[in-house]
């Protein structure tokens, strides 16, 4: 879940419609409303990382040239990664959220 | 001076109304007085009747209507005469001034200038062709209305328009020399 | 004092001349009559190497702006010039420059709205965008014309909000008439450098600019341009005061031409305002103690100002280059009458419509406007709205 912010009034308020700091972005997660997330397959996958170019969100995390895991802070879920995925019977599938968070609490927090 | 010297030009498009407007209105700044110079703006083709207007005084001027009632009127196409009423509105002392080889008597006449008009004539066009080659009639007739009106000194208003010329016609020396004799010769030659 | 150059010059050649000696960073515009000339001229002393600035010629009056607004908003000093039609392309990216609270200065000259198309003056453009969060100050002639736009770049930077100065299409931006410049270097000192608050080129302070303001902030961001331009009225007039003393003319919001004593008088904008106090010196020298409120700042309206100045004469009209095509009054003549409302005086104020495409506004036109008002003291009433000089 996203943290509640305090929203500012317009006094207070940056004036002119701006948005002060550089990459903001980061603060927005946009991993909230996935309803399917892209899952690993660790023995089939071969390292090309051609889920890493594609991603929109940037949501693939690599070291050392290798693929490590996805970021679901910001992984929409959108499947790009599993569509573009080279691997014959693929190393990325899409699950449901639902079937994903089986074993989660419902609030984390 | 009097107070405020309202000026009508009348020419053709392409006649040098408006110029004619604007280097009159230099002369009378560089004499320290207060000036307007603003063309009548119509539909613009080459030929078509044009006014173009002064407003000079020794005070700041605040009128900005257009002028409706002249102190002087400058024809610069004779022909004019017959399709335009050039002494519309003009106030009963005022001073006519029209580019004609004819005399001033018969202009009165023939046009039926009513009233204490003072009309002066001079063939401004016969000049421009002599001293410029071509039929621009503007300049002579500033020479003409310098010393109809005397409201500059005619030394003064030729030096200005002088220093005018030469930014505009730079690469035209005679361009300049030509205009300055036909403002000189209109000066001299215009009759009342 | 600053030492000053007497010269002939049209309204346009003027706010040109302005534009030089400020030496923007960017001008982006498309040329249109009668503004064209402000920006040809420019365009040549960008050509000529007496500017730094960089000339954008964009495709429209639309893409003008939107130039502008990027330039601006990386924090570069901006200005450009239209009028009428071009005026009415921009008006949505008008809109964007003031939410976003970038100090660009726009030469505008009054021109009709078409149809039927006409190219001459009355105040129908700039009224139409009256309500864009742009600061308007209107210009009675050449003079005012140059000294309004040296001051609005101090004026929208400081208040930052995009600024228009306007000047009557022809009747000033083609007439030639004495006016007196400034050196240079005096207003470059008058202007300053510009003063960059928050601006996209900052690498070190990173803003995102423009980004959707949906129900939860739009509200707020609009509730600040509405300060601001509350706020902008002191700006105006600190600015106005820094340039009396640097270069000895005084402005305010308004100018009460002999107001004090006068028990009628005209509030008009512009041109006009020249011609009206001709006709009010013309009627005080036969014993009739006429006045005139010439408005310069149409936004932010000068409310309490304006209902202060007026409120011991006994008949005032208003004459409105423009018409609201609402059934009723012209803007100014809302402005002028909220005002009045709000400050509890209770007046009859005929509104007179005038001028419209350029339509000649003669000295017995305002005459029979004052007239109009002697009947009012004499306890006659008169039309709320008057057509002046049309023909029936």
């Amino acid at each position: 879940m996203a943290e509640k912010i305090q929203k500012q009034g317009w006094k207070s308020l940056p004036k002119g419609d701006v948005i002060e700091g550089g990459g903001t972005a980061r603060e927005f997660r946009t991993g909230d409303w996935r309803s399917e997330r892209p899952v690993h397959i660790p023995e089939k996958c071969i390292h090309c990382l051609t889920c890493w170019i594609y991603c929109p969100d940037s949501a693939i995390v690599t070291k050392n040239g290798k693929f490590v895991a996805f970021d679901y802070k910001y992984c929409k879920g959108c499947g790009i990664c599993a569509h573009e995925c080279p691997v014959k019977g693929k190393a990325i599938k899409m699950v449901s959220e639902k079937e994903a968070k089986k074993n989660e609490k419902i609030c984390q927090k | 001076m009097k107070n405020l010297i309202e000026i009508r030009w009348h020419g053709r498009g392409g006649q040098g109304a408006k110029t004619a407007a604007l280097l009159l209105g230099d002369a009378a700044l560089a004499k320290g007085l207060y000036i307007q110079a603003f063309p009548e703006y119509g539909p613009e083709r080459m030929g078509a009747p044009v006014a173009s207007f002064n407003r000079i005084s020794p005070k700041p001027i605040l009128l900005h209507s257009g002028v409706t009632n002249p102190d002087v009127v400058v024809v610069l196409d004779p022909t004019l005469i017959e399709s335009v009423n050039v002494t519309e509105g003009m106030n009963e002392n005022g001073i006519l001034i029209v580019n004609t080889e004819r005399a001033p008597k018969e202009v009165k006449s023939d046009c039926g200038v009513k009233g204490d008009i003072k009309v002066f004539t001079v063939d401004a066009s016969g000049i421009s062709k002599d001293c410029i080659g071509k039929d621009i009639p503007n300049t002579p007739m500033l020479g003409a209305l310098v010393k109809a009106t005397g409201i500059l000194d005619f030394k003064e208003m030729l030096e200005d328009t002088k220093h005018k010329l030469e930014k505009k016609f730079k690469s035209k020396p005679e361009v300049i020399e030509g205009n300055l004799k036909a403002i000189e010769r209109a000066f001299n030659e215009v009759k009342s | 004092m600053s030492k000053i150059n007497v010269v002939a010059r049209t309204g346009n050649e003027a706010m040109a001349e302005a534009m030089r000696q400020i030496n923007p960073d960017v001008v982006a515009a498309y040329p249109i009559t009668p503004a064209t000339e402000i920006v040809q001229i420019f365009a040549s002393y960008v050509a000529d190497g007496l500017v730094d600035t960089e000339f954008v010629p964009v495709e429209s009056e639309h893409s003008a702006m939107s130039a502008c607004i990027g330039s601006s908003a990386a924090g570069g000093r901006t200005m450009t010039g239209t009028s009428s039609q071009g005026l009415a392309l921009m008006a949505e990216i008008l809109y964007v420059a003031s939410g976003l609270r970038l100090p660009i200065v726009l030469a505008e000259v009054n021109r009709a709205l078409s149809s039927p198309i006409n190219i001459h003056c009355d105040h129908s453009d700039t009224m139409m965008v009256r309500d864009a969060g742009w600061i308007q100050i209107f210009s009675e002639n050449a003079q005012e014309a140059y000294d309004n736009m040296v001051q609005a770049v101090k004026i929208a930077e400081t208040a930052a909000l995009p600024t228009m100065v306007t000047t009557d299409g022809f009747i000033i931006s083609h007439g030639m008439e004495r006016i007196e410049i400034f050196e240079d270097k005096d207003v470059k000192d008058f202007v300053g450098p510009k003063k960059l608050g928050q601006y996209l080129l900052n690498l070190e302070k990173p803003i995102t600019l423009g980004a959707l303001d949906l129900q939860d902030y739009y509200f707020e961001h609009r509730r600040q341009l509405a300060e601001a331009m509350i706020d902008s009225k002191n700006i105006i007039l600190d600015v106005a005061k820094t340039f009396k003393d640097k270069f000895g003319r005084a402005y305010g919001l308004f100018e009460s031409y002999k107001l004090d004593d006068a028990d009628r008088a005209i509030v008009v904008m512009g041109s006009t305002a020249g011609t009206a106090k001709v006709v009010a010196d013309g009627l005080r020298a036969k014993g009739i103690k006429a006045g005139v409120l010439k408005l310069r700042v149409f936004r932010p309206f000068p409310k309490a100002e304006v209902a202060e100045a007026l409120k011991n004469i006994k008949a005032v009209a208003v004459m409105d280059r423009s018409d609201t095509i609402s059934g009723h009054e012209g803007p100014l003549a809302l402005e002028v009458k909220a005002a009045l409302f709000d400050s509890n005086i209770k007046k009859e104020v005929p509104d007179y419509i005038f001028g419209l495409g350029g339509r000649e506004v003669r000295l017995e036109d305002i005459e029979s406007v004052y007239k109009d008002l002697g009947d009012i003291i004499d306890g006659k009433s008169k039309d709320r709205v008057t057509y002046l000089g049309v023909r029936e």
